[in-house]
């Protein structure tokens, strides 16, 4: 059972403006069925000064998606636009005295919804600025790179399951999960570029036999040993120029992330250490 | 407020002859039943009592049943343990819908180099007999399939999956723990080879379990240590647990007639009332065939953690398979492999009763549970224009 604070056991037994606004000034959608939670954001703005009027929502969702979504009516009416995107997730949290934290995606599409809403009222009145919104990283539940980076940033996430409970990225079929782990060190990398520049540069030209060397060590010393811990194994077969013949072992020959370990680990390993022109192709058998 | 506890299928109500038989193996009766004394060999008569009442519900020798602490470790047990008795053998059939007592033990032993084969159920949880004849390899070396589904209670026709499999000579292991002790099972004539089942499904203390080996079956220990339940499983005996165990089936085999007409009766009731009385509700898995006391309802556009919880603030205790309700993101995989659309698998609860359960209780969540649907849907943005259709 989840250990939910007083006030969200409260807000979801007797949400707040609950229901549609008709004729509303803006709607924001969030979410959808498949994916477990939703929520339509309904707001009444004062078109002269921006200020919003009433707020109202429909959420399908769990309790802590119910209360979160009752907490932000509660909070942006009265506020103008402005004041009203600066609350984050965090601060809904804060509200409802807390949320558990692999409920802190509920909170996330409280902010969502308010974003959405006020895109499109603005949209309506002003030429939309069209921001580009990333590519989607879970297609499982739609979660883009641009959300991802931005939950690893403002919430200092370290591993996977964190960035799940924030952005449900992952929490599917996980496939992802080794797309999110390269946005997580991407971050990671950037704030800690200091340490970065105190390891050793890639060496600028290589001869053959210089390089078959590099890349038999890092396959032994870098790769070999990550695989080896999923009862996978991989083997060095030929090097072609900077062709990178490999083949895979163990519980590594039988996995359908097969591909994208070969490309997303093996590869970037390899063009990390050795040279950025090396990719790796797998030999069957 | 008073607690209606109808999640029996999670856990269940310590039977109160179950824990007067333990208390004296807490107090005065604390020997070890390895120890060559009077004080320790007099327990020993106790756990032999025990296997023996075991073996009287399932209808084996007593010699065929070892005391584990849970269903977990019997599954683990089973399929790790016959696994490593045939090192040649290198393919497991399983069903899509196991409990991931023997799922994620499968899924683990796949990442190790065997290959898995998980066989797909219907829309009503049923298998298709065909695949498991077409799944079936010279290396398969063992095959487990639940008898009765946790979350839907659908039962598996065991005996004839049974005849495929031993038409093969593989080893079946069946998950019995939501089986025992609500439906009979009968293991002589069987083609059963190892069940699982654990106690505190059937009224003791969580803690307990056992499994049926039937003699001559090649399995390695999984618990290695002392040489105690023949050297099958070590550790010293959990004694008050398995002394509990032993009145429990015991019990079980007394009630098994009230499971399975006074407790299916409370159960049709508060089934076919909540379908009837709230739209767009649907039963998910076979209507017969099924456990006497499990019913698995879907209340289309609501979420199901958010109908526990209202439920709950009114003293209510049932489960759900949604998303929200298990900590991670999906929909129950049971709920998903019957192809159980989202709209439907996200907004299901389950209701599993007990013999401790009476009448005015189901009238009671039969009376509250419709209302708190409504007001949710009043809530939820999905569903307004399907509802209204459907209420024409």
């Amino acid at each position: 059972m989840w250990e939910y604070s007083e006030k969200v056991k409260e807000h979801f037994m007797n949400p707040r403006n609950v229901g549609e606004i008709p004729n509303a000034d803006a709607v924001g959608e969030v979410g959808n069925i498949a994916c477990g939670d939703a929520l339509v954001l309904y707001l009444k703005i004062d078109k002269k000064t921006d200020k919003i009027l009433d707020a109202k929502f429909q959420t399908f969702g769990c309790a802590s998606a119910i209360a979160s979504s009752s907490a932000l009516t509660e909070m942006i009416i009265g506020l103008t636009i402005d004041e009203a995107l600066k609350i984050t997730e965090d601060d809904i949290a804060r509200y409802l005295d807390g949320l558990p934290e692999a409920k802190m995606h509920c909170s996330v599409m409280g902010r969502d919804a308010l974003e959405a809403a006020v895109n499109k009222y603005r949209g309506e009145k002003i030429e939309a600025t069209h921001e580009d919104e990333g590519k989607i990283v879970c297609t499982c539940f739609g979660v883009t790179d641009k959300k991802i980076l931005r939950a690893i940033k403002e919430h200092n996430l370290k591993i996977v399951e964190q960035v799940t409970y924030y952005t449900k990225a992952g929490g599917g079929c996980g496939g992802c999960i080794p797309e999110i782990e390269d946005l997580i060190a991407q971050v990671h990398q950037e704030e800690a570029t200091i340490a970065k520049s105190e390891k050793e540069p890639k060496p600028q030209v290589l001869t053959n036999i210089q390089k078959i060397k590099m890349i038999e060590e890092v396959i032994n010393t870098e790769i070999k040993p990550m695989l080896q811990k999923d009862g996978g194994d991989i083997e060095l077969i030929d090097i072609e120029g900077d062709k990178v013949l490999v083949a895979l072992r163990g519980a590594c020959s039988q996995c359908v992330g097969a591909v994208t370990t070969l490309k997303n680990f093996v590869e970037k390993k390899l063009q990390e250490y050795v040279s950025d022109s090396i990719f790796v192709e797998e030999v069957k058998g | 407020m008073k607690t209606i506890y109808v999640d029996n299928n999670a856990t269940t109500q310590v039977a109160p002859e179950v824990l007067e038989s333990m208390l004296p193996f807490f107090k005065d009766l604390y020997g070890n039943p390895s120890s060559i004394h009077f004080f320790g060999g007099q327990v020993t008569r106790h756990i032999n009592v025990a296997r023996e009442k075991v073996a009287a519900l399932l209808g084996c020798d007593p010699m065929e049943i070892v005391f584990t602490s849970c269903g977990t470790e019997g599954d683990n047990f089973s399929i790790r343990g016959v696994l490593e008795a045939y090192p040649m053998k290198k393919h497991i059939i399983t069903t899509k819908v196991e409990h991931p007592a023997v799922k994620n033990t499968c899924e683990y032993l796949a990442k190790r180099g065997y290959f898995l084969t998980e066989l797909s159920v219907n829309k009503e949880g049923m298998l298709n007999l065909d695949e498991l004849r077409e799944s079936i390899r010279e290396d398969t070396g063992i095959v487990s399939i639940m008898y009765a589904n946790n979350e839907t209670g659908v039962i598996f026709p065991i005996e004839e999956i049974g005849q495929i499999v031993k038409e093969h000579n593989i080893i079946f292991h069946v998950d019995a723990v939501q089986a025992v002790g609500k439906i009979p099972v009968n293991l002589k004539n069987s083609t059963i080879d190892l069940l699982t089942l654990s106690g505190h499904k059937l009224h003791t203390p969580k803690g307990i379990g056992a499994q049926f080996i039937r003699r001559g079956t090649k399995i390695r220990p999984f618990v290695i240590g002392g040489h105690q339940e023949k050297g099958r499983r070590g550790g010293t005996e959990n004694v008050p647990y398995i002394v509990g165990l032993g009145t429990a089936c015991e019990l079980a085999m007394k009630n098994i007639e009230k499971e399975n007409v006074y407790v299916r009766r409370l159960r049709d009731k508060l089934e076919n009332s909540l379908l009837a009385n709230t739209p767009n509700a649907r039963l998910n898995g076979r209507k017969t065939m099924r456990l006497p006391n499990t019913s698995n309802l879907s209340f289309e556009y609501v979420e199901g953690e958010a109908i526990l919880l209202h439920l709950s603030e009114l003293g209510i205790c049932a489960s759900s398979g949604s998303a929200c309700t298990s900590g991670s993101l999906e929909p129950s995989h049971v709920l998903r492999a019957m192809g159980v659309p989202f709209t439907a698998a996200h907004g299901s609860v389950r209701f599993s009763l007990s013999i401790y359960n009476t009448e005015e209780e189901i009238d009671y969540i039969i009376e509250q549970t419709p209302p708190i649907i409504k007001t949710l849907r009043e809530i939820s943005p999905f569903g307004r224009k399907e509802l209204k259709e459907s209420l024409k």
